[in-house]
């Protein structure tokens, strides 16, 4: 450790320390407009210059690089480093007078107008002070190393390598985000962001992806880090105190043996760019639910807020139901949520906005408990609803009143008259249709799909929540469009069969097994390749096949192969079937 | 009378049979020619049951099983095909119209294709006659006149 | 006490069941000390006279080979059965068809066309064929009625027994005089009725030495296309050997030569179609899931019905083409 004094006051620092450093422990302020703790000092702005005595020797050194050493004294308020630092900031202030930090700092030193003029003069108020932040930042942060400085003296700017957008640049906006004057801007031109589930998708490269999730921790997305695009930053781990930030994480494939499986793979929404009539894609302000519900999370891209896309809060807001379900040229089957969330959405956007709201809906079904008390509460706060399939959704070109909304046209069914709505937004309720590897999913647990394409039942009433596949439960959208309560309802029950089986601690299979006869098997081993599940084995010692009862499924496949008619297939024997045969053709 | 074909199937459980269900349920009308048998997969209908349908009596035999890649037990519908497949050309050899058997892969979820096959087949089936195999093979039986060319 | 009567008769087959009697070598002394032979139109003159001239059930044991080709066959297998206490339907056209009954894979027309008119040395420009009965100057000559179709002896008659094989194999058909003479010497009780004598009730592939894996079928050879590995299953080298689906009893004998078993000793215990169950095993192992590559895989196959059928047409659950 370090012993030094700091205009008059003791302190102990360790050794490496910067004066600047021990005088920020002590509660000395040193002005400075270049130092950054992300990077190295720069000692560029020269602001932080000190006065450096040691026994009768005296010297004026920059405090942001200038390390400790024992038993010095360092002065920064004498009337040499005041002259010095007065005259500094009258440079700075003469050359830009109007940018803000530079006027602050004028300020906090005194400093009123400067004696003197600059060549260079900048009066623009978000003018590059050329204090090297960006620089740094690139360069020992990011680690992309694409701005640099060019030409000496009075000359010098910040400048891009020859002078043009780099593609080394990740456009991670580190530059911008320390620039202190707001000369370098993140221009976003579009902030449909990375996850192609949700096009409104999380704000920054480290973030908790669910606030309900279980466990609720950060993830770092990959795609848009700053560390595995170039190697660099690794700010995060350096302020995470308990240092559990961790880069070499990777994916793992875990096998887990289970007995059980529960299948909740969920759904896709409808791709509502498939009816080109609404505009979805091409028109902005034309949402799904799904990007309306981020919109309107407190975790979302306008933390909640109801907004366009050019940033102002809708006047008027138009919900369509029903796209892509109930529509023969899409899906034939009722979605079941929409109608409920849509009434939610409305009631929220009542609650935040002062739009004007419109539902337009072809059947309102608001089936569940407290549903419909919900939809008549809905009623009485003024949401407008209009039975109606809406024709088409377009945007006003022209100049006036309406001039860049977009006009919803439909047929109000009870009024009997062709509708156009101007609105600001526009919410689709898109159907819920069965995720796009379902077929994938569903061979590999040996289960069905219905004509709607979602999992099969075992049975539609009597045993939903189980399939074709012993040990294979599905709840949920997988199954089926449900909304919470009945998927929750759903789930708890092949949870419920789960644990039977478990507590029961044996399993009770289906009597229909091959087994096979010794006293007629003579080993010719066709069978034994034809079995999925490996249950037939070649006896050596006694030259002849055998069936394993438990891995047994009762395909019958090698009791139909069989030469030797040696495999007999319980429930479908031979006999069976051909007294099947004759009972059916008897007449 | 008319010629009502009798054709027997063979459907696997999974697939076709709960798919003939389906067609049943959801009221979608269907030849009542086909004479349905339930097997576990259709890699366990035996030729020697195809063969045994046709001396019974059927006209036209019917297998239904899942779709490739589909299959409950991961491939028997392919050992079906196999055997469909020498069998068509042994039938050739017996003098039965191959097109008298028939393999679809029909799932769970294809009612309506259920329906559409039946209804096709049966159709077809009918326009092929009778195969009255009993019949026609006893008719053959020794007769006292001789061929004269 | 007088000696059982034995009588041995010769349908439409080849007579190389015949043959397999006498290859029982020194073993006939016994059969000719024990039975009293009545009735061997091969080996002994005798006439049907003689035969019809018997009391029913007089004849105590009767071997009948051949199948059922026209009507003088189908005439002498009811004589005999009505004069004969045991009938048995020796080898395998009387059991179930063989070779002969192949030819209900056509026609009685195709069949006469082919032999009285077609056949390079065939000479006959008026183009008879034979009547059953044809009037000369002397009065009317009879020969028998050529049959639609070939039928098994069973199929004609109640049969009581059955030797299979094309021919029985001599050892086996051996130790069956042998059970019979010790039966009857000693008033044992007969096997129940239907049993297969002189065979076994496992398949071919219980008696075969080679060594099998488990079936994968790309590639089909004929005989005569490879080099069968001696020591190696038949059926896994891509050569069609039909003793998974045939009765043991034979002892191996074709594939112990290097040659394919062909099925005559006939469906083992519990198969009723010995030629569907063959080919179901067949192209079950078939190593292929394309339509395409299948139907290429089946078309070496060459005469599946000949190949899967060759002995037992007759007794299979068709029986014949339908022409």
């Amino acid at each position: 450790m370090i012993t030094l004094k700091i205009d008059g006051i003791e302190v102990q620092v360790p050794e490496e320390t910067t004066v600047l450093k021990a005088a920020e422990k002590v509660g000395v302020w040193i002005p400075t407009m270049c130092h950054n703790d992300l990077f190295e000092p720069y000692a560029v702005c020269r602001l932080c210059s000190v006065e450096v005595v040691r026994g009768k020797r005296s010297r004026v050194v920059t405090a942001c690089n200038y390390p400790v050493s024992e038993g010095i004294e360092v002065l920064t308020d004498s009337e040499n480093i005041r002259w010095i630092r007065k005259f500094l900031m009258e440079l700075i202030l003469s050359r830009w007078p109007n940018v803000k930090v530079v006027k602050e700092m004028a300020e906090k030193l005194n400093v009123g107008k400067p004696r003197y003029e600059s060549l260079e003069k900048d009066e623009a108020e978000d003018a590059c002070i050329l204090c090297g932040q960006c620089v740094n930042v690139c360069r020992e942060v990011v680690q992309a190393n694409v701005i640099g400085f060019s030409y000496r003296g009075i000359k010098r700017e910040v400048v891009l390598p020859l002078g043009e957008q780099s593609d080394k640049c990740i456009v991670c906006g580190a530059c911008a985000l320390v620039c202190p004057t707001g000369h370098i801007k993140m221009v976003i031109e579009d902030y449909k962001g990375k996850k192609p589930e949700f096009t409104l998708g999380p704000k920054t490269s480290i973030y908790v992806p669910t606030m309900q999730g279980i466990p609720r921790v950060p993830v770092i997305d990959a795609e848009s880090c700053i560390h595995f695009k170039t190697g660099g930053c690794e700010v995060c781990a350096k302020v995470c105190e308990p240092h559990a930030v961790n880069y070499d994480m990777k994916d793992e494939i875990v096998e887990i043996d289970v007995g059980q499986i529960l299948l909740s793979t969920g759904y896709d929404i409808f791709d509502a760019s498939k009816m080109t009539q609404f505009g979805y894609g091409r028109l902005n302000d034309v949402y799904s639910s799904l990007e309306f519900e981020m919109m309107l999370s407190s975790m979302g891209p306008t933390s909640g807020k109801v907004l366009t896309k050019d940033g102002k809060e809708p006047r008027s807001i138009g919900i369509v139901h029903c796209v892509g379900s109930r529509d023969t040229n899409h899906h034939p089957y009722c979605s079941r949520v929409c109608c409920m969330y849509a009434l939610k959405f409305a009631h929220l956007v009542c609650d935040r906005t002062d739009a004007e709201i419109y539902q337009f809906y072809i059947d309102m079904r608001a089936f569940g408990k407290g549903y419909e008390e919900f939809y008549v509460r809905i009623l009485d706060e003024g949401v407008k609803v209009i039975r109606g399939k809406v024709a088409e959704v377009s945007e006003v070109t022209s100049s006036g009143e309406y001039k860049n909304q977009l006009i919803i046209r439909c047929e109000d069914t009870l009024a009997g008259k062709i509708l156009e709505v101007p609105v600001d937004m526009v919410i689709l309720c898109n159907a819920i249709e069965p995720r796009k590897d379902i077929d994938a999913v569903r061979r590999l647990f040996s289960i069905s799909k219905s004509p709607d394409g979602f999992f099969l039942e075992r049975h539609p009433k009597l045993d939903p929540t189980s399939t074709m596949s012993d040990g294979i439960y599905i709840a949920g959208c997988a199954q089926g469009p449900k909304d919470i309560p009945d998927t929750v309802a759903q789930a708890s029950s092949a949870a419920a069969r789960i644990l039977s089986y478990i507590s029961k601690g044996e399993v009770e299979i289906d009597p229909v097994r091959a087994w096979i006869d010794d006293k007629y098997c003579a080993g010719c081993r066709i069978c034994n390749n034809l079995c999925p599940y490996t249950a037939i084995d070649f006896i050596e010692e006694k030259k002849i096949s055998q069936i394993n009862d438990v891995l047994c499924k009762g395909c019958g496949t090698c009791v139909a192969a069989c030469p030797a008619s040696a495999i007999t297939g319980k429930g479908f024997s031979d006999a069976q079937i051909v007294a099947e045969l004759e009972g059916l053709l008897a007449i | 009378m008319e010629f009502e074909p009798r054709i027997i199937a063979f459907f696997c459980n999974w697939c076709t049979y709960t798919g003939a269900d389906l067609a049943g349920v959801s009221r979608l009308k269907s030849p009542a020619n086909i004479r349905v048998i339930r097997t576990m997969c259709s890699g366990r209908v035996d030729p020697t049951f195809i063969l045994k349908a046709f001396e019974l009596g059927a006209d036209g035999i019917l297998i239904g099983g899942c779709h490739p890649g589909d299959c409950h037990y991961s491939e028997g519908n392919y050992k079906a095909l196999r055997r469909v497949h020498l069998l068509r050309k042994m039938l050739q050899s017996f003098g039965i119209d191959e097109k008298r058997l028939r393999l679809e892969w029909i799932s769970a979820s294809e009612g309506d294709v259920y329906q559409h096959v039946a209804t096709e087949f049966t159709a077809q089936i009918r326009s092929l006659g009778p195969l009255n195999w009993k019949q026609r093979f006893e008719q053959k039986e020794p007769k006292e006149q001789l061929i004269a060319v | 006490m007088a000696k059982p009567k034995l009588a041995l008769y010769w349908a439409a087959s080849c007579g190389g069941c015949e043959v397999a009697v006498l290859d029982i070598e020194v073993k006939i002394l016994d059969v000719a000390a024990f039975f009293d032979i009545i009735f061997w139109p091969c080996a002994t003159d005798f006439k049907y006279k003689d035969v019809e001239a018997m009391p029913d059930k007089s004849i105590t044991l009767c071997l009948f080979n051949g199948s059922i080709r026209n009507s003088e066959n189908e005439k002498l297998a009811k004589l005999l059965r009505a004069k004969s206490v045991v009938l048995v339907a020796f080898g395998s056209c009387a059991h179930e068809g063989c070779i002969p009954a192949l030819a209900n894979l056509t026609t009685k027309e195709e069949i006469f066309k082919t032999v009285y008119l077609d056949t390079v040395s065939t000479y006959n420009p008026e183009k008879r064929f034979p009547q059953p009965i044809t009037k000369i100057k002397e009065g009317e000559i009879e020969i028998p009625v050529f049959y639609e179709r070939v039928k098994a002896l069973d199929q004609v008659v109640d049969v009581d027994y059955y030797i299979p094989g094309c021919p029985p194999q001599s050892t086996q058909v051996a130790a069956v005089i042998e059970a019979v003479i010790d039966i009857l010497q000693n008033g044992k009780p007969l096997p129940p009725k239907g049993t297969i004598l002189g065979a076994g009730d496992k398949t071919c592939c219980d008696e075969c030495p080679r060594t099998r894996e488990e079936k994968k079928i790309k590639h089909f050879y004929r005989p005569h296309e490879i080099f069968a590995d001696p020591n190696k299953c038949l059926l896994d080298q891509g050569i069609i050997c039909l003793g998974p689906a045939t009765r043991s009893g034979c002892g191996a004998l074709c594939v112990k030569a290097n040659v394919p078993c062909r099925g005559c000793y006939g469906a083992p215990p519990n198969v009723h179609d010995q030629g569907a169950k063959m080919m179901s095993a067949i192209s079950s192992v078939i190593d292929a899931q394309d339509p395409a590559e299948i139907d290429k895989i089946i078309q070496e196959i060459v005469d599946p019905v000949g190949t899967f059928y060759r002995f037992s047409l007759a007794h299979s659950t068709l029986k014949g083409a339908n022409l």
